[in-house]
């Protein structure tokens, strides 16, 4: 055999859905090769078929779906046409599949180490105890501490990235040629991603296999792969090392995708958007205000302020323990600015929105809109603040009523102040569709027929409705592509500019807070352990916690940016 | 509003179904739009083929459509007279002239089923409709209110619950006394806990979603997230519920009536018409065979009819 | 170390506390049925005279009254009754004036072997359908398989019942139509009352299965290379085995309601037959008695099953936190919540199924 032939070899791959609307072909010729030792990266946006692709591999697709034509040779044999028989004695132990989501893809009942062994069991390399004991060794070297004790435990005692730990164990346990990440880490806290991808490189490396790594994220392929490939609508539509797709890019969503992409920007300024001037009347307080109508004075202090906030939960099964989900925050958003409160998952940043927009009352601490403090509101009065303060929430998918249609929705903030009459709302309902470069059709529409993209922006389109002068954005787009991140980024840069709006920003991840934040406060436990501008977090970061999640970006390993 | 808030372990960040969009949501969006290129706009459930590509629904709802006649019009379909015997012809079995045979009196078995029908949907009707206004009424009350109100009621439900239904509805006929319509209440009274467990389930799933947060966000009055928002929402299963519900409640009374506590005889109630076959089971089969055969596709049609709607109403969401 | 003690400690505190609940249930229980007995608009000495007792004068039926205690404030008899109760006194039967304790205590063992066997066999047939239907590789057999479970929910059992006599009595003379002596006269009775439960058994198992085969942990071991059987039986069947086990409370109650129709039919003594008696003669106390034991059992059965379920589901602790929902946040960083109490909300999935 040649030594120069692939492990993996994609040859016109072909891959469609059955769906109800008719027959979707979610891959469309695609041809793909991993050598031995090489990590291969495929990105893309969702839809764009890599990890159907990479399903088809093992056949383990859906039952709707069908491989239509084409040859998956990996070792001499070809997958794609493979009875069930040889596919079983391929996966696991050939091919190691690490899948995207650590909160589900272990059973629940099932103890760690039985799960780690069942690979072993199941192609008969060991019996039960040596099983056992391999299962640990396994678990060692996926970068698991206390294997021992955790092989013991079952996976809900476990934390996330432990769990994606357990997972890798699994794909490696008998030491396959090839292993499969599909989208390993996009569940995981930023600095734990960087820990399992090491990890991962790591592993690869001592065992010679080969990694297909599948990644939304063009930063994470950047750092870790010796080869790119770029995947859209089912095509691959670019191949290169990191370098090549980098740095001369051939197409143009290749182009739009490095351009959009947060965490290859983040240590840039972000470009001066020209967007197209936006029209919309009111002003904060008064939808119906024409645009030039003479402003009275605004109070020139900030337009949201908190003082010592703090909010405690009881613990669960104890009695009287509680544990403080936010421990003490202070800060302040002048009009026009936006303040991002960045943290990882348990750092308090949710409920210090909540707080904000007076969701739910504050254990201790002040919260001033406008110099007025609004800490113990109740009622009609809190109603009366919801004129000034409005929310977009997290997962656009939830956040609209099924029943109602897009203008109804939008409309809505509109007929619980009973402003305007009916023909007025409407007009201003398409203005805000308008605003947010809906088209006038999806007015008529049911939140169903949108796209999550599509949704996010009837919610912000919603909350535009009644002319607030603080929007709080709870993860606005962590629920959405890359590409589409960026849009409604820019927008929401435009519409704060066009109209001197304040945001609080929830985020997760720094780099995509880079391209809208004014300010920026990092919070960890409860607390912001560090703030400052934008351009003083990014550039010159004082804590180490800090620094530690600027280095997790990922993106900036291997190409100097 | 709950103050509850999932903090996720350490190092995961939320991706499952609740707070970001999963992939899944994500991959159909992506599939979507792709396919809605290429095809044609996803026509509704009226479309011309929605018949034919359900046989069963479709069967069913014939089979309803029948039986509601029988029960309104009985004499449309069976003109003779049910109380009326012929008693030369007792017990015949089933032939041209009497497609369900003859009973020991020489009634024609088919007209006493046709015209039993009305006794038997009546009291089941009158059963689902106690049961699901009460069990509706309760649940939606106990899912708005929270707290005390749905704590004591849930445990008052927990307590009905813990006596099965029939055994409830024999202690109701107990006190009661017999007849169709005592019957009927019966029945229904027993199904009251269970509907009002289900709708609360629904309400609370409503109340917790984003957009009742967002509509609460959006400044509108506490009254009007209820009456706007979440009660459009949590209605949804109650139509489905109710004929699940008929189904069950015409097992339920037939078989109250077969153990005599409906109407008295010569009333043809169905349970009522298979226990007056009970004595003559060796030699004449029909008597019992024919109105059992005839609840049992009645409850298959409900319930066949109820899961259709159920899952047209899941899907569209 | 003290925790081994702390969680025994624990394990008390929670079975207390449960069984302080199942009493409060049972006393709810016993109220619910005075309610609905003895409030309602009825007249049970006036019942057991006849119709129109009009040979009965008005002092006769007031003494009547006053030997059954009806003739004092509803309250007093609630309190008079209750007490009786918890000395083990659970009152006449008005139609025979035996002891209503005495009555159904002789009717518990023949039903006891009845609701038994239709136990198994219902567990037995519904699960065993519910898997293979999950299994085979056939659409068509899948579906033919899937299509009987609503057939059985459908059929009333009393139908059922006589058509089993009919068939297997009296065309076929395989086993006895009546009576119960033998176990031969056991077979058609118990497999009448399976039945409906058995249906809904495989109903709610798989649709239960069903969801865990949905479950991304399936895929894992799918890409591990398990075969099928293992991915069914090990992965999907153990996650899915778990909420059928919460409805087992309401499995035994339907059966022990059952009895009243399938005794009936069969002519067999039991509860059922002393259900069906009592109501005929409208002989409240029987009725009340028997309402009774079927909410022991219910909470009996329940507390076994709130014991059990932590131990094969890891997710759920022992604690002795009352059934409140707290409203609160997980307590650790470092893994996922707790739950303190087996799911409830299957319960209300379930009920769809369990008409």
């Amino acid at each position: 055999m040649n030594a120069q032939a692939p492990l993996l070899e994609i040859e016109a791959l072909s891959v469609t859905y059955r769906t109800a609307r008719g027959r979707v072909d979610a891959v469309r010729d695609v041809n793909l090769s991993v050598s031995a030792g090489e990590t291969v990266a495929i990105v893309g946006e969702s839809g764009s078929g890599k990890s159907t692709a990479v399903h088809a591999v093992i056949r383990l697709l859906p039952g709707a779906a069908d491989i239509a034509s084409g040859a998956i040779r990996f070792d001499g044999i070809d997958l794609a046409t493979a009875p069930n028989a040889v596919l079983r004695s391929v996966r696991g132990r050939r091919i190691g599949f690490v899948p995207q989501d650590p909160t589900v893809s272990l059973n629940p009942v099932q103890r760690i180490g039985t799960q780690v062994a069942e690979v072993l069991r199941v192609h008969g390399l060991a019996d039960r105890r040596d099983a056992a004991e391999r299962a640990v060794q396994a678990l060692e070297r996926a970068g698991l501490p206390d294997a021992a004790l955790r092989a013991r435990q079952y996976p809900h005692e476990l934390s996330g990235g432990m769990r994606q730990r357990v997972l890798i164990a699994i794909a490696i346990a008998a030491d396959p040629q090839l292993i499969i990440a599909d989208e390993p880490t996009s569940a995981l806290d930023v600095t734990v991603q960087r820990q399992i991808l090491d990890h991962l490189d790591e592993l690869k490396r001592e065992r010679g296999a080969s990694l297909l790594l599948i990644t939304h994220d063009l930063g994470v392929a950047a750092d870790r792969a010796d080869r790119i490939v770029v995947m859209s609508q089912g095509r691959i539509v670019e191949e290169g090392t990191p370098e090549q797709v980098l740095r001369a890019p051939k197409h143009p969503y290749t182009r739009r995708l490095i351009a959009a992409a947060p965490g290859l920007n983040a240590h840039h300024e972000p470009p001066a958007a020209a967007a197209p001037p936006i029209v919309l009347r009111g002003r904060p307080g008064d939808p119906f205000a024409p645009r030039d109508a003479v402003v009275p004075p605004i109070s020139g202090g900030p337009v949201l302020e908190v003082d010592a906030l703090v909010k405690e939960f009881a613990v669960p099964g104890s009695r009287g323990a509680v544990q403080r989900a936010v421990d003490g925050v202070d800060f302040r958003i002048e009009r026009g600015q936006t303040l991002a409160l960045v943290g990882e998952s348990g750092s308090g940043k949710t409920t210090t929105a909540r707080l904000a927009l007076r969701l739910t009352d504050p254990t201790s601490g002040t919260v001033l809109v406008d110099g007025a403090d609004v800490t113990a509101l109740r009622g009609s009065e809190l109603r009366r603040l919801r004129r000034r303060v409005q929310l977009v929430q997290q997962n656009p998918y939830a956040a609209l009523n099924p029943r109602l249609t897009i203008e109804q929705i939008i409309s809505d903030p509109l007929i619980a102040y009973r402003l305007g009459d009916r023909a007025r709302r409407r007009a201003r309902a398409a203005e805000l569709a308008d605003v947010v470069a809906l088209p006038s059709s999806v007015l008529h529409r049911r939140p169903s027929e949108l796209s999550g993209g599509q949704r996010q922006r009837v919610a912000i389109a919603r909350a535009l409705a009644i002319s607030p002068e603080l929007i709080v954005l709870d993860e606005p787009v962590s629920a959405l592509d890359v590409s589409i991140q960026h849009q409604i980024l820019t927008l929401l840069g435009t519409i704060q500019r066009e109209f001197a709006l304040s945001y609080l920003f929830i985020s997760h991840d720094l780099a995509v807070v880079r391209q809208i934040a004014h300010t920026v406060g990092v919070m960890q436990r409860g607390r912001i352990v560090e703030s400052g501008t934008a351009q003083e977090i990014f550039d010159h970061p004082r804590t180490e916690y800090t620094r530690t999640l600027l280095d997790a970006i990922p993106g900036g390993l291997r190409i100097p940016l | 509003m709950s103050d509850t808030i999932a903090l996720l372990p350490d190092g995961a960040q939320p991706s499952a179904d609740g707070f970001g969009g999963t992939a899944a949501n994500r991959f159909d969006d992506a599939v979507a739009e792709r396919a809605s290129h290429g095809g044609h706009a996803a026509s509704g459930p009226r479309g011309r083929s929605w018949f034919a590509r359900r046989p069963a629904a479709a069967a069913s709802l014939l089979w309803l459509v029948a039986v509601i006649v029988a029960a309104l019009a009985p004499a449309l379909l069976a003109p003779g007279d049910p109380l009326a015997g012929v008693p030369a012809e007792h017990l015949q079995a089933p032939s041209a002239a009497h497609w369900f045979g003859t009973d020991q009196i020489g009634r024609d078995l088919y007209t006493r089923v046709v015209h039993g029908t009305s006794l038997t949907i009546s009291a089941a009707s009158l059963a689902v409709a106690v049961g699901v206004i009460a069990g509706s009424a309760i649940g939606l009350l106990s899912g708005f209110a929270g707290g005390r109100i749905d704590a004591v009621l849930m445990r008052a439900a927990d307590v009905l619950l813990a006596i099965p239904g029939l055994l409830l509805s024999l202690a109701v006929i107990t006190a009661l006394g017999f007849g169709t319509v005592n019957v009927a209440i019966a029945v229904g009274i027993a199904s009251v806990a269970s509907v009002s467990r289900i709708m609360r389930a629904e309400v609370i799933k409503v109340r917790s979603s984003a957009y009742i947060e967002a509509a609460r966000a959006s400044g509108n009055s506490g009254a009007r997230v209820l009456l706007r928002h979440v009660l459009p929402n949590s209605t949804g299963p109650v139509i489905a519920l109710g004929v699940l519900e008929l189904g069950g409640a015409i097992l339920a009374v037939s078989a109250l009536s077969f153990l005599g506590y409906g109407a008295p005889a010569p009333a043809p109630e169905w349970g009522a018409l298979v226990s007056g076959g009970r004595d003559f089971l060796r030699n004449a089969w029909w008597l019992t065979t024919f109105p059992g055969l005839v609840i049992a596709l009645t409850v298959l049609a409900a319930n066949r009819l109820a899961r259709g709607l159920d899952t047209e109403r899941t899907v569209g969401s | 170390m003290s925790t081994a003690n702390a969680s025994r400690s624990n394990v008390a505190r929670y079975v207390a506390s449960r069984l302080g609940q199942a009493v409060v249930v049972l006393w709810a229980a016993y109220t619910v049925s005075f309610i609905v007995l003895y409030a309602l608009p009825s007249d049970p000495v006036a019942l057991k005279t006849g119709g129109d007792a009009s040979d009965v004068t008005p002092e006769q039926l007031a003494a009547l009254k006053a030997t059954y205690g009806l003739d004092r404030p509803l309250v007093v008899q609630y309190a008079l009754r209750l007490g009786g109760v918890l000395a083990g006194d659970f009152g006449a039967s008005i139609d025979t004036g035996r002891p209503v304790s005495q009555v159904i205590g002789e009717a518990i063992p023949p039903t006891l072997q009845l609701a038994g066997l239709g136990l198994l066999i219902a567990v037995l047939t519904g699960a065993s359908l519910a898997v293979i239907a999950m299994f085979v590789r056939s659409r068509a057999l899948s579906a033919f398989l899937l299509g009987l479970p609503p057939l059985g929910v459908a059929i009333p059992a009393f139908w059922f019942g006589l058509i089993l006599i009919q068939l297997f009595s009296f065309q076929l003379p395989l086993f006895p139509a009546m009576g119960d002596r033998g176990f031969a006269s056991l077979v058609l009775p118990s497999i009448a009352l399976a039945l409906p439960t058995g249906a809904m058994i495989a109903q709610l198992l798989s649709k239960s299965l069903t969801a865990a085969l949905r479950e991304p942990y399936v895929d894992t071991a799918r890409a591990k290379g398990a075969g099928r059987a293992r991915i069914h039986l090990r992965h999907a069947l153990r996650n899915a085995a778990l909420p059928a086990l919460t409805v087992t409370g309401l499995v035994v109650g339907q059966l022990l309601s059952g009895t009243v129709v399938t005794e009936t039919v069969f002519s067999r003594p039991g509860i059922g037959r002393v259900t069906a008696t009592a109501v005929q003669q409208q002989d409240i106390p029987v009725v009340q008695g028997v309402v009774l034991f079927a909410a022991l059992v219910f909470v009996v059965v329940n507390l076994a099953v709130d014991l059990i379920y932590p131990l094969l589901d890891a997710r759920i602790a022992l604690t002795s936190a009352p059934r409140l929902r707290r409203r609160s946040t997980s307590a650790s960083r470092t893994a996922s919540p707790v739950r303190t109490e087996a799911p409830a909300p299957v319960i209300d999935a379930v009920l769809e199924e369990a008409r």
